[in-house]
């Protein structure tokens, strides 16, 4: 995170932004004093739009959040969804309400990651509550318990500083089940009085949960990882590697450069292309394609996965390509190089998914990472090779 | 079709559940997001070993320190 976001942070309060521009002074000096939203003006902030009204508790005023998105939010999902300003997504940190909230309301936790913040509250329709928001520093609950963000301290330090006892007669509080990675309930209890419940794995599980005297089944405690799931993660996932992707390009254009001094420059061209193609078939099947198939391409490892379903895209690549190829050196040099690329983004692909191990994950990278680096070698010597 | 579960490689998880120290009171049953514990005659029992990812939510939440699980860096 940097410096700008920080500062913000620091001064502003939960549902109060501090103006980013002047043009949208406008909205702040409305002149419309029908407007119940007025009430809440005040000279250089603005009111986030997902703030409905703001409720007086005794721990002071705490504003109550809607469970509609808007339009707003959905454009900005769109963008973090396509890995712009991810890291910048938050919302401040704090307490908020939804629907009517009273004293015997539960308070459910979540993380300041605003797609986070916004998934939990269009499953609230309907459900008056409290959200306690900690500080994740903008990321989404499972990853900052692992990263010790969303933590026993930082939840104990948010109860306190946001007065929950003020607020609702009850000690307890409802925390995320993936939140659980970075969360000791008995050191909660111990250090704030409050009782951690664990809710269910996914949002849209807790009305039902609230209803079954918060109870989860089986089902609402695993975590799943469905097709959808896995396809709105591979914007992210290419987004990544486009960067390394360009730089790889570019060490292709160099390579291609190296031949006997013969070609004309059209020729060199056409082999600069032919590279890139065989470059962006291996994204494909590597980032997009095993991604999405995952359960149904056979083998556990995915750098072998990568390698089958990558093998298969860049046969029907070169086929299509064959009239640009000359010699089997040519042909070796691009399927070696596509299929590599395919097998590391896909075992790249491990630290997305709800499933792998870390000790998995270092087996497998053990096992594949010298077979990737010897084939891209081979590969490259072919391909200067199948120049001369 | 998506009833398929997901699995990784086998017998690689670092996760150790030592019954003595077990007092029985399910919350590695509840935190586990892979469903690898059962409650068993008032202890808990490892079902699905493979199918742990070593997130440590049980470790984190057992209060008799009865689980283990120590990936290394990866």
């Amino acid at each position: 995170m940097d410096k700008t976001t920080r500062s913000e942070s620091k001064i502003s309060t939960p549902g109060v932004s501090l103006m980013s521009s002047m043009e949208e002074v406008s909205l702040s000096c409305s002149t419309q004093p029908s407007d119940p939203k007025a009430v809440y003006e005040k000279p250089g902030y603005k009111l986030c739009s997902y703030v409905d009204r703001f409720i007086k508790t005794d721990a002071g005023f705490i504003p109550v959040i809607k469970s509609e998105l808007g339009k707003d939010d959905l454009f900005s999902t769109f963008y973090v969804r396509c890995g712009i300003r991810r890291y910048k997504y938050t919302v401040t940190p704090g307490f908020y309400g939804i629907g009517t909230p009273d004293k015997n309301s539960e308070v459910l936790v979540t993380a300041n990651f605003k797609l986070t913040f916004d998934h939990l509250r269009k499953e609230l329709n309907g459900v008056n509550a409290w959200i306690l928001v900690l500080d994740t520093k903008g990321v989404n609950v499972w990853c900052a318990a692992g990263k010790g963000t969303f933590s026993t301290m930082e939840l104990v330090k948010r109860v306190k500083e946001c007065s929950l006892e003020k607020v609702v007669d009850h000690k307890r509080v409802i925390v995320p089940q993936l939140g659980a990675t970075g969360v000791s309930a008995r050191d909660v209890k111990k250090q704030s009085g409050f009782r951690v419940i664990y809710g269910p794995v996914r949002a849209n599980d807790i009305p039902a949960f609230l209803k079954n005297n918060k109870k989860a089944d089986k089902k609402m405690r695993q975590a799943t990882f469905t097709i959808y799931e896995r396809f709105i993660l591979i914007p992210v996932e290419i987004q990544t590697i486009l960067k390394p992707a360009f730089i790889t390009a570019l060490v292709l254009l160099i390579i291609a450069g190296i031949g006997p001094g013969i070609f004309s420059f059209s020729q060199i061209w056409e082999r600069v292309m032919i590279s890139i193609l065989a470059l962006v078939s291996g994204i494909l099947s590597g980032a997009f394609l095993t991604p999405l198939l995952l359960p149904f391409i056979p083998p556990r490892e995915f750098a072998f996965k990568g390698i089958i379903v990558g093998s298969i895209f860049s046969i029907l690549f070169l086929i299509a390509v064959s009239s640009l190829i000359n010699g089997i050196a040519g042909f070796l040099a691009l399927f070696l190089f596509s299929v590599t690329i395919s097998s590391f983004l896909a075992m790249n692909f491990t630290g997305t998914t709800p499933f792998t191990s870390p000790s998995g994950v270092e087996k497998e990278m053990k096992r594949y990472i010298p077979a990737q680096l010897g084939a891209l070698v081979i590969s490259s010597g072919l391909w200067i090779y199948s120049a001369f | 079709m998506e009833d398929l579960k997901l699995r990784h490689l086998e017998d690689v998880s670092t996760l150790a559940l030592d019954k003595e120290q077990c007092i029985g009171c399910s919350l590695c049953t509840e935190v586990c997001p892979q469903a690898v514990f059962e409650m068993q005659d008032n202890k808990a029992d490892i079902v699905d070993f493979n199918a742990c990812m070593e997130c440590g939510a049980c470790v984190q939440n057992c209060p008799s320190k009865a689980i283990s699980v120590s990936p290394g860096v990866g």
